[in-house]
C-alpha cells in the first residue's frame, strides 16, 4: 500500500492534517528542522515547495518564501536531497511536492529524481486538468501519485477528469483566489459531494486553513483532511513555535495519534 | 475549449485550475462575437472615428534604401497597443464585467487599458511594478488622469513580469467581475489568438496600402517583438505571401551578456505566464533578469506564435543593441522629422541594415508607437 491510504488507514475516519513548508526556507538546515517540526507537532503528512521565481498562483507569505529560499541559492537538487533527509527520518510519513510547470520541465527526469528521493506525489499549480495529461503519463511512469486541484467553480467535466487523473488526494479550493486567501472558514460541501460522485480520491481543503475552527469547519465540510500552508510558514518566519502551532491545529482534527 | 489554443508545440493554457473558467468564458465570448456583426460594427466605428484608423503608411523620403513606415504612432493613445484595448474592452462588455485590470511595463499598455476602461466605464485597476512607477511616473499620472487606479508591484524585481504575476493573482479571485486586459500576445489561450486578432488590421491594412501605393507586396516585412502584438499584428496577413518576415528583438548591451531581451534568441522552451514558449531563464528554470532600453521590449517570454513561426522557419528573428535601435531613433527624427517609440527604432534599425546591403529592397516596418514618452531618457542617452 502506498503512504497516502496506509495514512487515511491509521488515521481511522479522523482528518489528516498536512502542514506545508517552502524547502529551502531560509536556507537548508533550518528548513530541516522545520520538517520535523510539523511532524512533531502532529502533521500525518507533509507538503514541500520547491521555490520558482513566477509563483502566480502564491499569496504574498509562500511568495517571499520562495523569494527567501532562492536568494539563500537553493537549489533544486537541495530540495530533493532535504526530502530524502526527511524520507530517512519518517519512512511512513507521505511527502508530497508542490511547485510550477516550468521547474519541472527544466529538468529532465524531474519525475524520477522526486520519486528516487522519496516524494509521494506532486502537484503542478499552473496546470490545470486541460493540460495535465502528459504530465500524469510522466507520473505514473516515475511512480509519484498525480495531484489536481479542484475549485468549487470547476466545471462537472472536469472534475470527472480531475478524478480520472488525480491519485493520491484531490486538493480542493473553496474559494477564488491564491494561497493565503481566507476562506472565512466557509467550506464547500457541495464540491466534496461532485468529487466523490465522480470517484475522485480523498478531498484535502487547501488555502486558507489558518486557524482551529477552519480545520473543523472543512472536517465537517466532508474533507478527509486539510493543508494548512501560509500560516506555518508565517509562524516560522516570525520565529514562532511551530510544532506548537501544528499541535493547536492537529487537534481540531478530532484525532491526536501520531502517524509514525 | 473550442480552439486548441497551440502554435506547433507552443501555447496551451497553464494557469491554476480556478482561472480555466474565466478562460473559457473568455474564448466563448471571443468567437462568439467574431460572429456578430454588431460588434464588428461598433469595433470599427471606434478605431475609425475614435483611434483614428486607417493609419498612413508613409515612404521614407531621406533614409536610405526603400523604406516604408506603418504609422502605429499616430494612433490614439501613441501605440498599437490602442487597437487591441478597443477589441477586449468591448468583450469584457458582453460578458457583464464591471472592472478591468492589466499590467503594465513603461506605461504604455497601462495608458491604453486607462483610455478604454474611461471611455466604456469600467473601474480601472493597473498592476505596475514599483520600480517602473519610480520610472515613468507622467504615465503613472496619464493613468490616473483617465481614473485609473495604479497598484505598485513590489514582489519579485518590482518590473513588467511581476506585474503580470500580480494581475494574474488578482483574477484569480475576481474573475466574476473582472476582466484580465493582457497587454500582448501572450500568455494563456485564448490571448495569443484574440490579440493576434485584433491586431491583424495593422498589417491588413499595411498590405492593402503597400499594393496601392507600390504597386505590390514589400520583399520584407520588419517589427519589433517585445511580447509581440505588433509584430504578429502587422505579420499576419502576410503569412501566406512570399515575403520575408523579420521579428526584432532586444539584444540589450549585447546578445553575448545577460542584459538583453532576446527570448526567441537566447531563451529555451519554458512555462511562463500561462503558455509554453521561449523563455529567458537559467538551467533549472528560473526566470533571468532582463535588460533594454526599451521598456516595451523588456520581457523573458514571448507570445507562443512567434516561437512558433521561429521553429517553422517562416518568419526570422534578429536583434539589435540599444545603441543601434537609439542611432535609428536619432536617424529618423533627423531625416524624416519623426519621433519613433525605442521599440519601433529597433525595427527601423534592422531595416536600415537590409538597406545598406539591399537598396532596392522594398521593407515595410512597424513603426508601432511615438517617442514622447522616450524623450528625456533620449536625451539623456544621446547627451
Amino acid at each position: 500500500m502506498s503512504r497516502y491510504p496506509a495514512m487515511f488507514e491509521r488515521l481511522n475516519g479522523a482528518g489528516a492534517f498536512g502542514a506545508f513548508l517552502m524547502l529551502g526556507d531560509p536556507d537548508l538546515e533550518s528548513s530541516a528542522r522545520l520538517l520535523d517540526a510539523v511532524v512533531e507537532g502532529g502533521a500525518d503528512m507533509i507538503e514541500v515547495g520547491i521555490p520558482f521565481s513566477d509563483p502566480v498562483a502564491d499569496g504574498p507569505v509562500i511568495q517571499a518564501a520562495a523569494q527567501r529560499a532562492l536568494a539563500a541559492g537553493v537549489r533544486v537538487g537541495d530540495c530533493f536531497d532535504l526530502i530524502a533527509g526527511f524520507r530517512e527520518r519518517y519512512p511512513n510519513v507521505p511527502v508530497g511536492i508542490l511547485t510550477y510547470a516550468n521547474i519541472v520541465v527544466a529538468r529532465a527526469g524531474f519525475m524520477r529524481d522526486a520519486a528516487e528521493a522519496g516524494a509521494d506525489s506532486l502537484l503542478i499549480a499552473d496546470v490545470p486538468a486541460l493540460e495535465a495529461a502528459p504530465f500524469v503519463r510522466d507520473m505514473e511512469q516515475a511512480a509519484i501519485e498525480p495531484v489536481l486541484i479542484a475549485a468549487a467553480n470547476t466545471p462537472e467535466p472536469t472534475l470527472q477528469r480531475i478524478a480520472d487523473l488525480s491519485s493520491a488526494y484531490t486538493y480542493c479550493v473553496s474559494r477564488a483566489g491564491i494561497t493565503g486567501t481566507h476562506a472565512g472558514g466557509e467550506f464547500d460541501a457541495a464540491l466534496i459531494d461532485r468529487l466523490a460522485a465522480a470517484g475522485a480520491p480523498p478531498c484535502i481543503f487547501g488555502f486558507g486553513i489558518s486557524a482551529p475552527e477552519h480545520v473543523r469547519a472543512a472536517l465537517a465540510a466532508g474533507a478527509k483532511g486539510v493543508i494548512c500552508g501560509s500560516a506555518i510558514v508565517d509562524c516560522a518566519q516570525r520565529g514562532g513555535d511551530v510544532a506548537q502551532f501544528v499541535r493547536s491545529l492537529k487537534a481540531a482534527t478530532g484525532n491526536e495519534s501520531a502517524t509514525q | 475549449m473550442r480552439l486548441n489554443g497551440r502554435f506547433g508545440r507552443f501555447g496551451g493554457s497553464y494557469v491554476p485550475e480556478i482561472l480555466v473558467p474565466a478562460l473559457e468564458q473568455l474564448e466563448a465570448a471571443f468567437l462568439n462575437a467574431e460572429d456578430d456583426p454588431t460588434f464588428a460594427a461598433e469595433l470599427n466605428d471606434l478605431l475609425a472615428n475614435y483611434a483614428g484608423r486607417p493609419t498612413p503608411l508613409t515612404r521614407c523620403r531621406n533614409l536610405p534604401g526603400n523604406i516604408w513606415l506603418k504609422r502605429e504612432d499616430l494612433l490614439h493613445g501613441g501605440a498599437h497597443k490602442t487597437n487591441q484595448v478597443l477589441g477586449q474592452g468591448l468583450l469584457a462588455r458582453r460578458m457583464g464585467k464591471t472592472r478591468l485590470i492589466a499590467e503594465t511595463g513603461a506605461g504604455q499598455h497601462g495608458v491604453a487599458t486607462a483610455i478604454v476602461g474611461s471611455l466604456l466605464g469600467f473601474e480601472t485597476l493597473i498592476y505596475m511594478g514599483a520600480e517602473d512607477v519610480e520610472r515613468q511616473k507622467l504615465n503613472v499620472f496619464r493613468m490616473q488622469l483617465m481614473g485609473a487606479e495604479v497598484v505598485p508591484v513590489e514582489g519579485g524585481g518590482r518590473t513588467l513580469k511581476d506585474a503580470i504575476n500580480e494581475a494574474l493573482r488578482d483574477w484569480s479571485a475576481s474573475f466574476e467581475t473582472t476582466h484580465y486586459l493582457l497587454g500582448t500576445a501572450a500568455g494563456p489561450h485564448p490571448f495569443p489568438t484574440m490579440v493576434r486578432e485584433f491586431q491583424r488590421v495593422i498589417g491588413r491594412e499595411a498590405r492593402a496600402q503597400m499594393v496601392e501605393r507600390f504597386g505590390r507586396l514589400p520583399d520584407a516585412v520588419v517589427a519589433c517583438v517585445g511580447g509581440g502584438s505588433n509584430a504578429i499584428g502587422l505579420f499576419a496577413d502576410f503569412l501566406d505571401d512570399p515575403v520575408r518576415l523579420i521579428g526584432v528583438e532586444a539584444a540589450g548591451k549585447g546578445l553575448d551578456g545577460e542584459a538583453h531581451g532576446a527570448t526567441l534568441l537566447r531563451g529555451t522552451r519554458g512555462m511562463l505566464h500561462g503558455a509554453e514558449t521561449y523563455v529567458l531563464q537559467d538551467d533549472e528554470g528560473q526566470i533571468a533578469d532582463t535588460w533594454s532600453v526599451s521598456a516595451g521590449l523588456d520581457y523573458p517570454a514571448v507570445g507562443p506564435e512567434h516561437a512558433h513561426l521561429k521553429d517553422s522557419g517562416r518568419a526570422e528573428y534578429v536583434g539589435c543593441t540599444d545603441a543601434d535601435a537609439l542611432a535609428a531613433f536619432k536617424a529618423l527624427a533627423e531625416s524624416e522629422g519623426i519621433i519613433c517609440a525605442f521599440e519601433s527604432a529597433h525595427a527601423l534599425a534592422y531595416a536600415l541594415k537590409i538597406a545598406d546591403n539591399e537598396p532596392e529592397s522594398a521593407i515595410l516596418v512597424g513603426l508601432s508607437g511615438r517617442g514622447d514618452k522616450d524623450v528625456s531618457q533620449a536625451q539623456a542617452l544621446l547627451a
